[in-house]
């Protein structure tokens, strides 16, 4: 039998557990081009910002060793140009709606959380305190636990007691576990790990660095075991704290890595690039690797790897309910 | 068209193509793909993006390629034309007969054609002609003359001089060091076609440098320009955000926008070349942008260049 893909984003049941990643699906309209957008666990939207934003300037964009880097500065048309195309769009098509908001201050943060409880059907806001093209490093949010907790409760506040709240955090951290309990404390629902590393690219030729904002954030699967540490570590920390991973993800084996290392969802980003169907793909190839190892649901599988292994064997055969070992 | 409506015209297939051929044309490479469904939907100007370098290739982002040729054989082919100066296109010319490529297409916004039969001006640089062929194709089914005008640095790229010799009304050829033509580049030879072809509108495709030289010309001949611009992409689909440029729209206001699904062919004057690889001060969004009214800017936010004719 098939393993059961159904997957929970707070009181939501989603058919299964793979969501695009902020930022690399637009507002999922092209996406649809190429597949059913509701037939995936949800399309997380670009990061909105309150005004119309143009960006950084070109290059934007530099390939890396299984990755990329992308310099894009959160370019957008503003939260009244969502709200009246791209959100109405998103539902038409039966699609469920996590909607990522982005932020230069606190009260910013807080009026797009205001805006979007007004809307009907938003599943979830992604807070994205972590975006690395911003042009004060001091704006990274999610490089403070204080700053991060600041964001978080005033998001909180804001947004509707039933529209749960993810804080999207920073690789680019001594101690990522610090800074996740700080969101969790201020009232951060879930979380999402991880946003993009800081790097750079020098072309030897022009002997300039490629990227005319001179960093940009590192996705791809050249950042896959960083983003399987960050969720091991905060797994282990907060072991009742749902997490939306991303982080590299190419086929079904690497969703279920992150599962095993405590993803309860998993976002899937810049492969999209590379395969615009890859996030239904991925949704089968998640199906067929869980049924091959005898997973009967998704939520057996969350967090597997930190179970001793007896332990872990034992619960997969099903003749026994261990509990978690924290 | 508008942006809205993408979804409602022959959008886009993803499909896995069969390699047919790849053979050496001078400095260039073309390859012939069995893509059923990219062909058939192809209207000159569009592209393809193809992922390169096989399953697990650490090589992620794909190549954005314009369509020279579309055939029906085989359940539709597609033809492109590329210089494998890069890894990406390296292993592309490494592609032998019955190899299978991802192939996403056609992409973007086609070249608009003349509903009446007028005289138009192809201008191409390097492989950049290669997207001109089929155009020229599509206007001479509307009765309208073609005059060809390529150049390049050098004879071997120049792309397509002998197609042009044999299908154009006139062909003229330029190149930097002289092997071919005249000495020189494309734009010391459009006034004199101009004159003589009486020409009534320019299309072009090539490097960012000849498109501003060409549109420049173009508006002091007062003759409308249509060019297909070609900056770097990471998706072709339009979800990346990477290959955008600053774009003057019909309502006046310049937006940042994406040259695979707003373009790649944009009025050439609607394109602020001065300002491309920066953001506008008067951009739509540009630090310190203030909405002229704040309703009218919500409600558009992407660009939609009018069409030419």
């Amino acid at each position: 039998m098939a393993a059961d893909l159904r997957a929970r984003l707070g009181q939501a049941e989603l058919p299964n557990p793979i969501l695009t990643a902020s930022g690399c699906a637009g507002s999922g309209r092209e996406l649809a081009q190429f597949f059913d957008v509701s037939k995936i666990g949800a399309v997380v939207t670009k990061s909105v910002m309150l005004a119309p934003r143009a960006g950084r300037p070109t290059p934007r964009m530099a390939e890396t060793p299984s990755g990329m880097l992308n310099s894009i500065g959160l370019q957008g048309p503003g939260i009244e140009a969502f709200l009246q195309r791209d959100l109405p769009w998103l539902l038409s098509r039966g699609a469920r709606a996590v909607v990522s908001i982005a932020g230069g201050t606190v009260d910013e943060f807080a009026e797009l959380a205001g805006r979007l409880s007004d809307a009907a059907g938003v599943s979830a806001i992604e807070v994205n305190i972590s975006c690395p093209n911003v042009e004060d490093r001091g704006q990274v949010f999610a490089c403070d636990p204080g700053a991060a907790s600041t964001v978080i409760d005033a998001v909180r506040r804001r947004a509707r007691y039933d529209i749960p709240v993810f804080a999207k955090l920073s690789p680019d951290v001594t101690d990522i576990v610090a800074i996740a309990r700080a969101c969790v404390a201020a009232g951060a629902d879930g979380l999402s790990l991880i946003n993009t590393m800081l790097g750079m690219v020098i072309d030897v030729d022009t002997m300039r660095p490629v990227l005319a904002g001179l960093t940009g954030g590192l996705s791809g699967p050249a950042i896959r075991p960083v983003a399987v540490r960050c969720i091991w570590q905060v797994r282990e920390a907060l072991p009742d704290v749902p997490i939306i991973g991303m982080g590299g993800v190419r086929t079904g084996k690497d969703a279920l890595e992150l599962i095993l290392a405590g993803a309860a969802l998993v976002s899937v980003g810049t492969t999209i690039f590379h395969d615009p169907s890859a996030c239904i793909r991925i949704v089968r190839e998640l199906e067929e690797e869980l049924t091959q190892r005898g997973v009967e649901r998704l939520s057996d599988a969350v967090g597997l790897a930190h179970e001793p292994s007896a332990a872990a064997r034992r619960r997969l055969t099903g003749t026994t309910g261990v509990g978690r070992t924290s | 068209m508008s942006h809205g409506d993408i979804e409602g015209e022959a959008g886009p297939v993803q499909v896995r193509g069969t390699v047919l051929t790849v053979r050496r044309v001078d400095a260039y490479h073309a390859m012939t793909i069995v893509a059923p469904g990219v062909a058939a939907r192809f209207k000159p100007g569009q592209f393809v993006a193809l992922a390169v370098g096989g399953p697990v290739t650490p090589m992620l982002l794909r190549r954005a390629f314009s369509i020279h040729d579309v055939r029906p054989d085989h359940g539709g082919t597609v033809e492109i034309v590329f210089a494998a100066n890069g890894s990406g296109t390296q292993w592309l010319a490494e592609r032998r007969a019955r190899d299978v490529l991802d192939v996403a297409g056609p992409l973007g916004r086609p070249f608009p054609v003349p509903r009446d039969p007028v005289s138009c001006l192809l201008v191409g640089g390097g492989y950049g002609s290669a997207a001109l062929f089929s155009l020229a194709g599509r206007l001479r089914e509307r009765r309208c003359s073609v005059d060809f005008l390529l150049g390049a640095a050098s004879g071997d790229r120049v792309f397509g001089a002998l197609t042009a010799r044999r299908t154009g009304r006139t062909a003229t050829i330029t190149t930097e060091d002289g092997s071919l033509g005249s000495r020189g580049v494309v734009t010391d030879m459009m006034g004199q076609i101009i004159h003589e072809a009486r020409t009534d509108v320019i299309y072009a495709c090539g490097p960012m440098g000849m498109l501003r030289q060409v549109t420049s010309l173009a508006r002091r001949y007062d003759i409308p320009v249509q060019v297909a611009v070609e900056e770097k992409m990471a998706c072709g689909i339009g979800v990346c955000m990477t290959c955008v440029l600053p774009v003057t729209g019909s309502d006046g206001i310049t937006r940042m926008v994406r040259s695979c699904v707003d373009g790649p062919v944009f009025r050439g004057e609607q394109v602020r070349w001065d300002d491309v690889g920066t953001i506008p001060f008067d951009c739509f969004g540009a630090p310190g942008w203030e909405p002229r009214s704040r309703r009218a800017a919500g409600l558009s936010g992407t660009a939609r260049p009018a069409r030419g004719r």
